[in-house]
């Protein structure tokens, strides 16, 4: 399982990721955002931070790098493809994802652990989780106001591809535990073999960082290479 | 003739999505003790292009804002080509 992870111009993640992925037995280097041949690598994530600046809206500039052609080829070919924070924001501006995210609700800036509840195994994030599973991971980000057009949330929320929700320790998804004014407090969106995810989990996959619970969802995204081959 | 031609596009986030800056900002006026029942944050692109034909620039612009300047999920646009 080697995995690529493309590094734009303001991206500031994507060593975390790195690592992370390393730690948990993956394989994985740093592509540069013009580089148009992937064809050696089986899984691909988008870091977070600020690709392009974010200048016009998140991700937008981003979304026409010579790399997502790339990034497009191996989604498509059913590759694992997953966009942390920012990485989820192109993702949705690519099109790959659907919705938008906006800025947060209460225009601040959010920056500390908050904890999420496991809603469907069935996404490259969750697939070694438990539904009900409730993970401590840190959010960091304006820009985390998920919503989608009315019919898009229908048919995401009908079709089971909301695989983790906002919530509190226990679990409970409410609006007091929504960090940030995501539609019915979702924290990511899957479709397919794609994936995207507002929270950082490779900020979480040690004790030493205050939670190791970001591990279960990258074991998932690794594990799901060789489900693919099945 | 001018060397380019103004046109000034204007990006709206469509009525369903909510704007947060707005909201803020009409609090704030509200506070002032002015009577604003809503107020929306918007965003204008001038660009310069080469004077010609406007169906062919409006068409062009069109492009623009479909591909790149707005996002279709959330934001809708207007052109005006300055005379």
């Amino acid at each position: 399982m080697k995995t690529a992870v493309v590094v734009f111009p303001g991206s500031n993640c994507e060593h975390d990721v790195v690592y992370a992925l390393e730690a948990l037995g993956g394989s994985a280097d740093l592509v540069w955002h013009r580089d148009t041949d992937l064809s050696g690598y089986d899984s691909v994530v988008l870091p977070g931070g600020f690709a392009h600046g974010d200048y016009l809206r998140t991700g937008a500039i981003a979304r026409f790098s010579p790399v997502m052609a790339e990034v497009n080829r191996l989604a498509a070919s059913g590759a694992p493809v997953l966009g942390i924070c920012n990485g989820f924001q192109i993702l949705c501006e690519a099109g790959l994802l659907p919705g938008v995210l906006l800025q947060n609700r209460d225009l601040k800036f959010v920056c500390k652990p908050i904890h999420l509840r496991v809603e469907s195994t069935n996404s490259i994030l969750t697939r070694a989780a438990q539904v009900g599973d409730v993970l401590e991971i840190p959010l960091n980000s304006y820009e985390g106001n998920f919503t989608a057009a009315p019919d898009e949330l229908a048919s995401l929320e009908s079709a089971g591809q909301v695989p983790l929700r906002y919530s509190d320790a226990s679990g409970n998804v409410d609006e007091i535990n929504n960090p940030n004014g995501s539609t019915n407090n979702i924290a990511a969106v899957s479709s397919g073999n794609v994936a995207g995810i507002m929270p950082h989990p490779e900020r979480a996959i040690e004790l030493i960082l205050g939670s190791a619970d970001g591990r279960i969802l990258l074991e998932s995204f690794l594990q799901s290479k060789v489900s693919s081959h099945v | 003739m001018a060397d380019t031609t103004t046109v000034t596009v204007s990006i709206r986030r469509r009525p369903s999505i909510s704007d947060p800056q707005g909201a803020t900002v009409a609090r704030a006026l509200r506070d002032l003790g002015h009577n604003v029942s809503d107020v929306r944050i918007d965003k204008t692109i001038e660009l310069q292009v080469p004077p010609g034909d406007p169906e062919s620039i409006r068409a062009a612009v069109t492009e623009m804002c479909e591909k790149l300047l707005a996002n279709p999920v959330m934001e809708d646009f207007e052109i005006v080509i300055n005379p």
